[in-house]
């Protein structure tokens, strides 16, 4: 890294206000990268911008809550909580019981928010404990663990509802009886939290933009809500412990204890998160809604600019922005491009996968280099 | 281990010190496993279902799956861990397999031909890995699993837009790219298994798998008893260890990468002539955690790994699954196999993922 | 502090110590490493290691009353508070902040009500100022809310003291070394806070090898040997000098052959080093030229962190040196392990399990390998001719183990036992057996008695000088217990600040080797006017404080 005086020898214009450009490009690299990625894929696709915008603001108002849920174990030192999973399926089956009992409209959400709750903080306490079993390897162990409780999750829909645990609805299960169908109708809660307060903008005409007001509201009040919870003692020890769990010990600070609360927001955070998901969606993937959830969540706090020991709110929305309008006009530019649709999916599966790969990668080697560059 | 450490009053330990001390090492969850597979042979047997066949069923998927699980072992016992990457040398040998058919090779030159290809493939490529690995010492694992994603879906690009003209292998009404699965019955589907097979009452032996597979298992044993592989070993127990040996750390990690790779290519190759099919696009996303579990299933750690660990871990895999599938059936319901198929597989990586080894620096 | 004695695992540690500290006092502790300072501070401050390990014998009094210190938090309690050696600072908090880690100052608020006081809101305007007092009560004007990470080391330092100052009832403070890290004018800033603070009441314990500040700013001094204490004095009694020689001592049990066959040594150079670097951390070396004849036993000694461990692993590659070596006239490129082991050189290090050894393999195994690698030993061919290759040699390799399993009587089950189970005194012979196996001619031995109990010593040592005498392996010792060296080797020298301070013959005084061990002779800060050249001839007897000669027998 050069320093001031060596970068802009006899330039004109004040040196310091030039460093401060290029540092804040070097450390912001991968948010640039993507936003040229999107507006270039914004503009061979096709779309029409009032669309583009509208089909923005419904993602990012049901994504927030669970890219967001990622911040707590990132800045408490546990790195990536692809253990999030979990969190969305304690929503999942709460949607499950609601709809068993078909009960609808803002009740209904209110009720499923209320059952997910303590489902997900019983996962994310199990969560926490294993992690503090493996310290050092959390995000190996969340990963896996995804995969397991998704095993566990599918025999529970399999096997044991319609089975052991009756369900009245009928058209809720496979035809034979036991087990849950593929797609779970939601309509009774579909937009139960959108349709509240929609405020419609025009922009001449086309598509007019519709913003979901209450969910938008609920999304700052998390977001408010974070930042006060890093003033609380509680957001000071999550603090400590990611630093340095050896130093926040001696301090006094019950380090696995911490840990596991950590986790806990953050599983019960992306329960809320995926029931807002789902309430917009409208009918739920039994078996598969909650599967990606991990791995786009995380892709999109890390595209961001986000790392995996540092992350704020802004980074977190900022990533959402970016890695849902790639997703948006990723198929479509694949088409006009090279003619090919499936191309286009493909890469935007690609640049989830990739983007995580190469922060894992970075966050790896600056690990490496901060060992051998000395205490 | 502090009971092991100390020697009892009457000078010796005891035989229940010793069972107790043999039963922590096996691990509860392996002795889980074998309970398991022991209640569904039982609930077989009491079905009447055809043994026979099941046996041989196992007997196959051993052999079939045997070489995946092989790739793990230089790459745990140079240090870096389970390859999570294997869809890497997976996708070498996929690629070696298409070229064989696109040049319209047929039976054993085809499958000789395929595996030639994929040694040399699949080497390099765990080259290139083995250097970028050594960057990111610490983080393989999770690193290498999204490498591995990232390879597998960067390649169903690719087969989007190869190429290649042979009309087994695209589309049949236009369309680039291939198709997801290319039937293998005119070009080497079963060489192998048919080779010098014989049956055993209902029973059908693959015996020309189970050379194939015993070949590259004494090939793999004897390299882990070379000089190299010794210097793999201590390397991978102790990289301190082994430069104040005089050895080079990162060219024994490389060497792990290129062998595991290299076997993970020709695995898959000898997978599909069994199978019958080769499954392009995102069939070998999930690949690698299957023979991670199958070699921990076995008795091996996160560092250490024999090639006892991944016949024996191997063979107990495949039979709960074979085993599993006809009895789900009867008892309860079908999909069942492929649920127990997740939750045995990554139940045990888990528990080898919160095992305290002795000696590592948990950091 | 009354009569405190402690026993680790049947070694005596401390053998009846009596402190006393006044009010408003500086009392300094000395003593080589060893000597049972950290262990008197751990009883002091009710560390659980202590308690673990049987407790102690002896009684503490605070003002006057006998009281039982169990924890660390019940030491803060009655105002007692430490300053450990490492830094326990969190980079990414400010200074207000690391003052007050898990002490932060906290207002209720509804949340908090509700769910718990974790969630009450910090405090920060309140934080800031008790802060800032506590920084001022040193003398420091630096401002609080500064990020840690970029502070010097010096300022670091500081921040640990106003943290104890800033728990209220701090009323005696321990300081572990605090000026090891500092330069002279920051460990000057340090000794003019330290007045400062017992002007205002606060009573100092000061654990330190800087002689010279202990001089300086003590009201008392204790000098601690081998557990004993040998010497409680004011600064008006004694010198720098003096302490050195307390500190020093030597030991009544000589260990080592007195009547056993004359030494083989040579006047022929076997190893030159000039103008070594090795950087390792915590041992640097920083301008060392030395030279080895052959058949000898050298000794390599001094504190701990003055770069004398570093020597063996800068020679062996193990970390990145600078300078030139040569064997037998020939030079050898340094840093190149492999290159080391081929021209002979083997190395026992000090780091016993995390360097010397394959935990989790077999003795056989892990006394083969490293000669299996550099010198092709144990391999047998297998295959058919023309396809032939390589493979281990297990027969062999056992074969080997049990010779030396007999012939330096390791208590094991047998060859095949993992390493790991063995004592550390049998794990010891192992890792001297691997680097024998290696048919060295000259065997670097790190610390070779560490962690050994001491019927296990002996014989360890006793095996260095069979070595040396039956098979005429020049040895290079390197130990912190100097009574060790002086016991098997043909001289000594003294490392300080990374550089040689000296060499003596074993049978110096006991003054001469505390001089050199405190770097009296070079004092730091000053440039060393080049290494003490060292040729066969010498003068008589001891130095007596001049710096150019180094004796020699």
């Amino acid at each position: 890294m050069t320093t001031p005086q060596q970068d802009h020898l006899g330039s004109s214009g004040d040196p310091r206000k030039r460093f401060d450009v290029m540092e804040a490009l070097r450390r912001n690299v991968v948010p640039l990268l993507f936003t040229v990625l999107c507006v270039v894929g914004a503009y061979y696709s096709g779309l029409t911008l009032p669309f583009l915008i509208n089909e923005i603001i419904v993602r990012m108002a049901r994504n927030s809550f669970l890219v967001i849920s990622l911040i707590i174990p990132i800045l408490a030192g546990m790195g990536l909580n692809f253990g999030i999973v979990l969190g969305a399926m304690a929503g999942q089956f709460a949607f499950i019981a609601t709809a068993n009992w078909e009960i609808g409209g803002f009740v209904g959400l209110i009720l499923t928010v209320i059952l997910s709750i303590p489902l997900a903080i019983l996962f994310g306490w199990l969560t926490g404990k294993l992690f503090n079993n493996s310290k050092g390897k959390e995000m190996i162990t969340g990963i896996i663990l995804g995969f397991f409780a998704n095993g566990v999750y599918q025999f529970i829909c399999l096997y044991i509802l319609g089975n052991f645990i009756p369900i009245r609805v009928a058209s809720m299960l496979i035809p034979g009886g036991i087990g849950l169908r593929n797609t779970i109708d939601l309509k009774q809660i579909h937009y139960a939290l959108d349709n509240i307060w929609k405020i419609s903008i025009s922009f001449g005409s086309g598509v007019p933009v519709t913003i979901p007001v209450v969910t938008l509201l609920v999304i700052v009040a998390l977001c408010v809500g974070m930042v006060l919870l890093f003033k609380t003692k509680l957001g000071q020890d999550f603090r400590a412990v990611g630093q340095n769990r050896h130093i926040a010990e001696v301090a006094g600070i019950p380090v696995d204890r911490v840990r596991v609360l950590a986790i806990i927001f953050s599983t019960v955070l992306a329960a809320l998160g995926q029931i807002i998901f789902l309430q917009n969606l409208g009918n739920m993937n039994t078996y598969g809604s909650h599967v990606q959830v991990g791995t786009f969540a995380v892709a999109a706090i890390l595209i961001g600019g986000a790392s995996v020991s540092k992350a704020t709110i802004g980074q977190a929305l900022m990533g959402i922005l970016l890695f849902h309008t790639l997703f948006i006009v990723s198929p479509l530019a694949g088409k006009n491009l090279l003619g090919n649709v499936q191309v286009g999916e493909f890469f935007r599966v690609f640049v989830a996968y990739g983007v995580i790969g190469v922060a894992l990668a970075l966050h790896a080697w600056q690990g490496v280099r901060r060992k051998k560059g000395g205490a | 281990m502090l009971l092991n450490a100390l020697p009892s009053p009457e000078g010796g330990e005891s035989f229940g010190d010793r069972l107790g001390a043999a039963v922590r090492d096996f691990g509860i969850p392996r002795i889980i496993i074998l309970g398991f597979l022991g209640v569904l042979l039982a609930t077989a047997v009491s079905l009447r279902l055809p043994m026979g066949q099941l046996f041989g069923n196992i007997l196959t998927r051993f052999g079939m799956n045997g070489i995946l699980v092989l790739a793990m072992i230089p790459s745990i016992q140079s240090g870096t861990g389970p390859n999570f990457a294997l869809p890497l040398g997976v996708t070498c040998g996929i690629v070696a397999s298409t070229l064989s058919i696109e040049l319209d090779l047929r039976g054993f030159t085809a499958f000789f031909f395929a595996v030639g290809v994929a040694i040399p493939l699949g080497a390099i490529s765990g080259y290139l890995y083995g250097v970028f690995q050594n960057k990111v010492k610490g983080q393989e694992l999770t690193v290498g699993t999204y490498f591995g994603f990232s390879v597998v879906s960067l390649m169903c690009i690719f087969w989007t837009v190869v190429p290649y003209k042979s009309p087994e292998m695209i589309w049949p009404y236009g369309g680039s790219g291939l198709r997801v699965t290319i039937t293998l019955t005119n070009r080497f589907a079963q060489v192998l298994d048919g080779f010098m097979s014989f049956k055993i009452g209902t029973m059908t032996v693959p015996t020309g798998l189970l050379l194939f597979f015993g070949m590259f298992c004494a090939l793999l044993a004897l390299f882990l008893r070379s000089k190299t592989g010794v210097a793999m070993m201590m390397v991978g127990s102790n990289p301190r260890y082994a430069e104040s040996a005089g050895l080079n750390v990162d060219k024994y990690r490389i060497i792990g990468s290129v062998v595991s790779q290299a076997l993970g290519a020709v695995g898959i190759i000898v997978y599909a002539q069994s199978f019958g099919f080769i499954q392009l696009y995102l069939a070998p996303l999930f690949m690698a955690f299957f023979a991670v579990a199958s070699v921990l299933i076995g008795g091996a750690s996160l560092r250490r790994a024999t090639v006892w660990h991944v016949l024996i871990g191997t063979f107990l895999f495949q039979a709960i699954l074979v085993v599993s599938m006809p009895v789900a059936n009867k008892v309860v319901a079908d999909n069942l196999a492929e649920v127990i198929r997740i939750i045995v597989s990554n139940g045990i990586i888990l528990y080898a993922l919160t095992r305290k080894e002795a000696g590592v620096d948990v950091r | 502090m009354r009569g405190i004695a402690k026993e680790y695992f049947g070694n005596r540690v401390l053998k009846g110590v009596n402190l006393r500290v006044g009010p408003g006092e500086i009392l300094s502790i000395v003593g080589e490493n060893g000597a049972g300072k950290s262990t008197l501070m751990n009883i002091l401050f009710g560390m659980p290691v202590i308690h673990n390990t049987g407790g102690f014998e002896g009684e503490i009094l605070f003002d006057g009353a006998p009281i039982s210190i169990r924890s660390p938090q019940q030491a803060v309690e009655l105002g007692i508070g430490m300053v450990h050696q490492e830094f326990m600072l969190l980079p990414g908090f400010s200074i207000t902040e690391n003052i007050k880690l898990n002490r932060e100052l906290t207002r209720p608020n509804l949340l908090s009500r509700l769910c718990g006081p974790k969630l009450e809101h910090l405090d920060m305007p309140a934080m800031r100022s008790d802060s800032r007092a506590s920084l001022d009560r040193m003398g420091m004007s630096i401002d609080e809310m500064l990020p840690v990470a970029g502070l010097p080391v010096g300022h670091m330092q500081f921040v640990e003291i106003a943290r104890e100052l800033d728990k209220k009832k701090t009323r005696l403070l321990v300081l572990d070394e605090p000026t090891a890290v500092l330069t002279e004018s920051e460990a000057q800033v340090l000794l003019n806070a330290m007045r400062s603070l017992a002007a205002q009441g606060i009573s100092l314990i000061f654990i330190t090898h800087r002689l010279d500040e202990v001089v300086q700013v003590s009201d008392g001094i204790t000098v601690l040997r081998d557990g004993e204490q040998v010497a409680d004095l004011s600064p008006r009694e004694t010198s720098v000098g003096h302490l050195a020689e307390l500190m020093v001592g030597r030991k009544l049990e000589a260990v080592g052959c007195d009547g056993c066959a004359p030494s083989p040594r040579t006047d022929q150079v076997l190893l030159r080093l000039e103008h070594l670097e090795v950087d390792m951390p915590g041992e640097m070396v920083k301008d060392l030229s030395l030279e080895v004849f052959q058949g000898e036993i050298l000794g390599l000694g001094g504190l701990a962190g003055h770069g004398k461990v570093g020597v063996a692993n800068g020679v062996m590659g193990m970390y990145p040196a600078r300078g030139i070596m040569a064997i037998e006239g020939t030079p050898l490129p340094l840093g190149h392990t492999l290159e080391a082991l081929r021209s002979g050189l083997a190395f026992v290090s000090e780091d016993r399990r995390g360097v010397g050894l394959l935990l989790e393999e077999s003795i056989e195994m892990n006394v083969a390998a490293p000669a299996m690698q550099s010198q092709e030993k144990f391999l047998r061919k297998v295959g058919p001719r023309g396809f032939q290759f390589s493979i281990m040699d297990r027969r062999a390799m056992r074969r080997h183990a049990e010779r030396f399993i007999e012939e330096l009587d390791i208590r094991c089950t047998g060859p095949e036992q993992i390493v790991r189970r063995l004592s550390g005194g049998n794990q010891q012979k192992v890792c001297i057996a691997k680097a024998l196996t290696l048919e060295p001619r000259i065997l670097f031995v790190s610390e070779p008695t560490r962690g050994i109990d001491v019927g296990a010593k002996k014989i360890v040592l006793d095996l260095l000088v069979r070595l040396n005498r039956e098979h005429g392996v020049t040895v290079v010792v390197t130990s912190s217990e100097l009574a060790e060296l002086r016991s098997i080797c043909d001289r000594i020298a003294i490392v300080c600040e990374g550089r040689l301070e000296g060499i003596l013959p074993p049978d110096a005084s006991d003054r001469d080797f505390g001089l050199l061990m405190a770097g009296e002779k070079s004092h730091r800060g000053r440039d060393a006017e080049g290494p003490s050249h060292l040729s066969g001839s010498c003068g008589q007897g001891s130095g007596q404080g001049s710096k150019e000669e180094s004796p020699c027998s």
